[in-house]
């Protein structure tokens, strides 16, 4: 049967938290120690179970932030009507335990002969397995050409803010709520039009992976199809509505 | 699919709060022992064939519900009760 089959495949493992680090006001990372941690894919999530005192139990997925190699961490952004965020974000301290399963994935991974040039487009907290992805391209030394179009509230809202630079991307910044006094960057919405500035041309062969809240991976891959991306080469990873 | 608006991509007639098939990646090897989100459904409905990846996943509480992403007919459906995993797969015409 199926479900006998797998018991010792995918298990719930104690995860001792390591370090935390706070990204933003919002946004903070957890570094996990998993006894046997077998290593991980660029994309990857782990699946987190909390369990509370009588015995309630809460599962969410969180992508993976650090680079294959590296240890395993996640970041958590605090969602305001969150069950589980504001206890990752603002409870859990270096020392405490949860549980994880993972790493989970097949799909939304980036592998170094997958190529490029790539193509990354992030939505408030969907950069998080895209900085993966840079982690692990950095890491390796490859040169695969790639930039990353990251839409977010505001500066202060950015995930990662001073290491983007730092991976020999093309970033670029749409700041959809509040821009810093004498922002000369995009100040919408990502649209087609910006699409259109941004992503790679559809000739390059490109390969794009698409990552946030539903609304907007639905429509920049859609809009990504529209400027003649092949739809295979468009990956998406959707994180739902977080209220934004 | 509804022609593009040009001047913002809102797709105000879809649920935001669904995800997709990557956030039950989990469940998936739980039920049938491997990594399922890169397998292709065909939906029985209307013959769109995606990867599982991409299909459209609702979680209101009581299980998950696989959808496809053209016609919306229900594909997968999974309802864990006691320990106990019912699977219903009869709205795929094939899984590979």
């Amino acid at each position: 049967m199926a479900g006998t089959a797998v018991r010792g495949r995918l298990t719930w493992q104690t995860a001792t938290v390591g370090s935390v680090t706070d990204e933003t006001p919002q946004a903070r990372t957890l570094s996990l120690e998993v006894a046997d941690w077998p290593g991980h894919r660029a994309g990857q999530h782990v699946d987190v179970r909390l369990t509370a005192d009588d015995g309630y139990q809460a599962e969410r997925a969180y992508s993976i932030a650090s680079a294959p190699g590296e240890p395993l961490a996640i970041t958590v952004e605090r969602l305001d009507d969150g069950e589980v965020s504001p206890y990752l974000t603002e409870e859990l301290q270096p020392g405490d335990v949860l549980e994880v399963r993972g790493p989970i994935g097949g799909y939304f991974v980036w592998e170094a002969d997958f190529g490029g040039p790539l193509m990354l487009l992030a939505g408030g907290s969907g950069v998080v397995p895209l900085r993966a992805i840079l982690r692990y391209r950095r890491l390796i030394g490859s040169s695969v050409p790639v930039r990353l179009l990251y839409s977010s509230r505001s500066l202060p809202d950015v995930i990662y803010r001073t290491e983007l630079d730092s991976y020999g991307a093309e970033v670029i910044y749409a700041l959809t709520r509040l821009q810093p006094t004498g922002w000369t960057g995009y100040a919408r919405r990502v649209d087609q039009p910006m699409l259109a500035e941004v992503a790679w041309p559809a000739a390059a062969q490109p390969l794009a992976y698409v990552c946030g809240p539903t609304n907007f991976v639905e429509a920049v891959a859609s809009g990504l199809v529209a400027l003649g991306y092949p739809a295979e080469r468009v990956k998406t990873e959707r994180f739902g509505a977080t209220g934004q | 699919m509804d022609p593009l608006d040009s001047s913002t991509l809102d797709s105000s007639t879809l649920d935001s709060s669904t995800l997709d098939g990557n956030a039950i990646g989990g469940l998936l090897i739980e039920v049938f022992g491997t990594e399922m989100t890169m397998a292709v459904g065909t939906c029985g409905s209307c013959g769109t064939v995606r990867h599982v990846a991409e299909l459209v996943v609702y979680r209101p509480g009581l299980g998950t519900v696989v959808r496809c992403r053209a016609c919306d007919a229900v594909l997968m459906a999974f309802v864990q009760i006691r320990g106990v995993t019912c699977v219903d797969l009869l709205g795929l015409a094939s899984l590979a």
